[in-house]
């Protein structure tokens, strides 16, 4: 942490945060920050518990214990946090942004009002639906309010289709983003797996988030899917001005794009730093010596306990 | 790849060989289940002895029997799985796949039938004179119509939702009770009996939504199943309030705009100037139900375009995804089930003004049991399927009645009405076969950016519960 000279107060917060499963401490004490507008990577060998990590922020775990704060407001202080702590509550608002905290918060609500949206170690896209469907359903939120809770839209009201009309645009915008308007008619379940983690975040990114998490975005990707990806994640943090925290395996990936990186191993934290001086820290050598590739292979389908 | 197409080649040549073999074989196995199944039902068959003086049991033995059965289960096995073999090495065997008809053809096969619907009962008055027509619009055209409401309320939580509800009946008996009575205690009419009604059912589906939104899949079914049985049991046994067994009778009968249909001077026949005839009233009830079925109709459509629907199906494909995207999945699946109790709501008050007499008997778990497999068998969240299924399973056991004449070639005992379930049965496990996915088993997109293509059931989910 001393490595970090942070501008401002970080966007997010781990703070001693625990998790165990019975016996098992997936978790043990781990704090780390994410900086604004920046790309953190969080690596580790498998079972280090970095899908429990994002299970706990996104609110599908209730940690043991431990502190998640969010600030999307960047001059939340010290002091604020302190007394939201201290009332119980779960979020504060003010024009600009919020504090969070997110431990206390459902899932649900972690993606609606703190503006944290997270993708799946194994895809998780509704196969069912059209492409496009999938990304008018990750506007939900917003769609609901503009149908007025459903009253307004059974009645076909003006100011909704103008807001679903919106939506489409938005949702065409990611296509294109994403390179996948030819087939925003097909089902989702139809596309090939690049194509799919690539949909997988663009439904992320219409939520509007300040901060995504991918869970191993570039695995099963081919060399080509995988630079491709790297400019995609680049480009939505420098034009949409979405902070990322991202797991991933691959270090050419992780080396390229992230400004931070903090090394898990069996639930502790064993380096926090950029990421040329993880590159030549002796802990993570030894944590990553001796992890063959099919323990990867493995694990990698049963780790997304969500 | 290599490796694959190699072995795919193997196969092949091995499957040539064995698939006769492996279908013999699947073939005794076959007769053997059903030796088994035979052994205690159809082996034997204990007979009071008339002829006899001491008019005791008499064990007949059957074998003949069951060795027919054995060897009908061991060919239809064996040339069902020989012939669909062929059919898959020809290459031509395409599952589930139906001819595709044209868009016009489909086009004008929908207005004709929508005419053909809209004068059905004057069509079967002109075809079979007043009181013959009774029965055709009674038994089938109104008899249906409540089905296809009640399936496509259902869909609304099955096959939209993904939530397994074997309860519906609950609803549709919560709104045939409370516009009873209302009607009897405070003498409300129809009209007001009717939202009131949908508001009720509504209210006990998301009494039922809130303990059971933690449960999936067979819990929830078992809960849904529970709750229908519960409101069962407490119609029966709240005897001041619902007559228990008795039910309720005298409910009054809806008027058309104030204008009753009786025989008299102040009826409905008078009124127009013709001959009283009881098909009048069944006239108007069924362009009632017609129309309480095109309200569930293109509520339905409507709602599956909106937020709300897009958001039900998408956690019937994936609840997890549904939170992580900010979808609020305990108000939509409360929504859906609330939805859903709605429209059997009216169709329970539909049912209680139509019958004039409603009871328990009529709200027993094989109704929900029908309700579900139409929603089943028309393809889940297909409202074109439903429609088609209500009808296949409503109209063909009434059809079964009709079959009168069967008594000349089976003998005089034999009443088809009788073989139903047995009907029913088949023709489910048929379809489960032939059409897993039900009759309609592809999804319209509910928003489209360039063109409208369906999509296959393959990938559709049936959600988890
Ligand atoms: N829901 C759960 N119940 C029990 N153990 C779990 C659960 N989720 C994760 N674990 C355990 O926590 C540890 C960390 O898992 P995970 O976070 O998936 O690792 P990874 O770093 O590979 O993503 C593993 O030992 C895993 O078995
Ligand atoms: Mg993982």
């Amino acid at each position: 942490m001393a490595d970090a000279s942070y501008s401002t107060t970080p966007l997010l917060s781990v703070e001693h945060l625990t998790m165990r499963f019975g016996g098992l401490v997936a978790i043990d004490n781990l704090s780390f920050d994410v900086e604004r507008s920046a790309i953190t990577a969080l690596i580790g060998p498998n079972g280090a518990g970095k899908t429990t990590v994002f299970n706990c922020i996104t609110g599908f775990y209730k940690p043991t214990s431990g502190r998640i704060v969010l600030r999307s407001d960047a001059n939340a202080t010290d002091q604020d946090l302190g007394r939201l702590t201290e009332t119980g509550r779960r979020y504060k608002t003010s024009t600009q942004g919020g504090v969070y905290l997110l431990e206390r918060m459902p899932d649900f609500e972690i993606s609606s009002k703190a503006k944290v949206t997270r993708t799946f170690q194994n895809i998780r896209l509704f196969t069912g639906m059209t492409v496009l469907e999938n990304l008018v359903v990750a506007q939900h939120n917003t769609l609901m309010k503009a149908s007025g809770w459903t009253v307004l839209g059974l009645l076909g009201a003006k100011s909704f289709v103008a807001a679903e009309q919106r939506a489409v645009e938005k949702a065409k915008n990611w296509l294109e983003r994403i390179d996948l308007v030819d087939r925003a008619d097909d089902p989702a379940g139809d596309l090939p797996y690049g194509d799919q983690r690539r949909l997988e975040i663009a439904r992320a990114m219409c939520t509007d988030p300040v901060l995504l998490c991918l869970d191993e975005p570039a695995a099963g990707l081919n060399p080509k899917e995988s630079s491709d990806l790297n400019a995609l994640l680049q480009q939505i943090r420098r034009e949409d001005g979405t902070s990322i925290l991202l797991i991933e395996h691959d270090m050419s990936v992780v080396m390229e794009i992230s400004d931070h990186v903090v090394v898990l191993e069996y639930g502790r934290k064993i380096a926090d730093s950029t990421p040329d001086r993880i590159q030549s820290d002796p802990a993570v050598i030894a944590a990553y010596l001796g992890v063959e590739d099919e323990e990867f292979e493995a694990t990698e389908s049963e780790l997304d306990h969500s | 790849m290599a490796v694959t197409s190699r072995r795919d080649h193997a196969v092949t040549a091995n499957a040539a060989k064995s698939g006769l073999s492996a279908a013999a074989k699947s073939g005794a196995f076959a007769a053997l289940v059903i030796l088994g199944l035979c052994f205690p039902i159809v082996a034997f068959r204990t007979r009071q002895d008339v002829s006899g003086s001491g008019g005791g049991l008499v064990l007949d033995e059957r074998w003949a029997t069951v060795a027919v059965l054995c060897a009908i289960g061991f060919f239809a096995r064996f040339l069902w799985l020989a012939l669909s073999d062929q059919r898959a090495q020809a290459g031509t065997w395409v599952s589930g796949h139906l001819i595709s008809i044209p868009e016009r053809y489909k086009k004008i096969a929908k207005y004709t039938g929508l005419a053909l619907l809209l004068a059905y009962p004057f069509l079967m008055v002109a075809i079979a004179g007043p009181s013959g027509a009774i029965k055709w619009i009674d038994n089938f055209g109104i008899q249906i119509l409540i089905y296809v409401m009640l399936g496509w309320g259902l869909n609304i939580v099955v096959g939209l939702a993904g939530l397994l509800d074997l309860g519906y009946v609950a609803f549709y008996a919560v709104g045939a009770y409370s516009s009873a009575l209302l009607a009897t205690y405070f003498g409300f009419s129809f009209w007001l009996c009717l939202p009131l009604a949908g508001i009720f059912a509504a209210l006990w589906g998301i009494l039922l939504g809130f303990p059971v939104l933690r449960l999936r899949g067979d819990y929830l079914a078992i809960v849904t199943l529970a709750f229908g049985e519960i409101i069962r049991l407490v119609l029966i046994n709240w005897v001041d309030l619902t007559g228990g067994y008795a039910g309720i009778s005298g409910i009054p009968r809806p008027t058309f705009f104030g204008l009753p249909f009786k025989f008299g001077p102040d009826g409905f026949a008078a009124a127009l100037g013709i001959p009283f005839s009881p098909v009048h009233r069944l006239i108007f009830f069924f362009y009632l139900i017609l129309g309480l079925a095109a309200l569930t109709y293109f509520v339905t459509i409507r709602l599956r375009r909106l937020p709300i629907g897009r958001a039900w199906e998408a956690l019937r494909e994936d609840e997890i995804a549904c939170r992580s995207l900010g979808v609020n999945t305990v108000s939509t699946k409360l929504t859906a089930f609330s939805i859903g109790a709605m429209f059997g709501g009216f169709a329970g008050a539909f049912f209680a003004a139509r019958q004039g007499f409603i009871s328990p008997e009529s709200f027993v778990f094989m109704e929900s049991a029908v309700i579900l497999s139409i929603v089943v068998l028309g393809g889940m969240g297909s409202q074109v399927g439903v429609a088609v299924a209500a009808a296949a399973m409503i109209g063909g056991t009434e059809i079964l009645r009709e079959l009168g004449f069967l008594k000349a070639v089976f003998g005089s005992g034999f009443d088809p009405a009788q073989y139903r379930m047995l009907i029913f049965g088949l023709a489910m496990v048929a379809m489960m076969v032939l059409r897993p996915r039900g009759l309609i088993s592809n999804r319209e997109p509910s928003i489209i950016l360039n063109e409208r293509k369906s999509i296959s059931g393959a990938h559709v989910k049936e959600g988890h519960g």
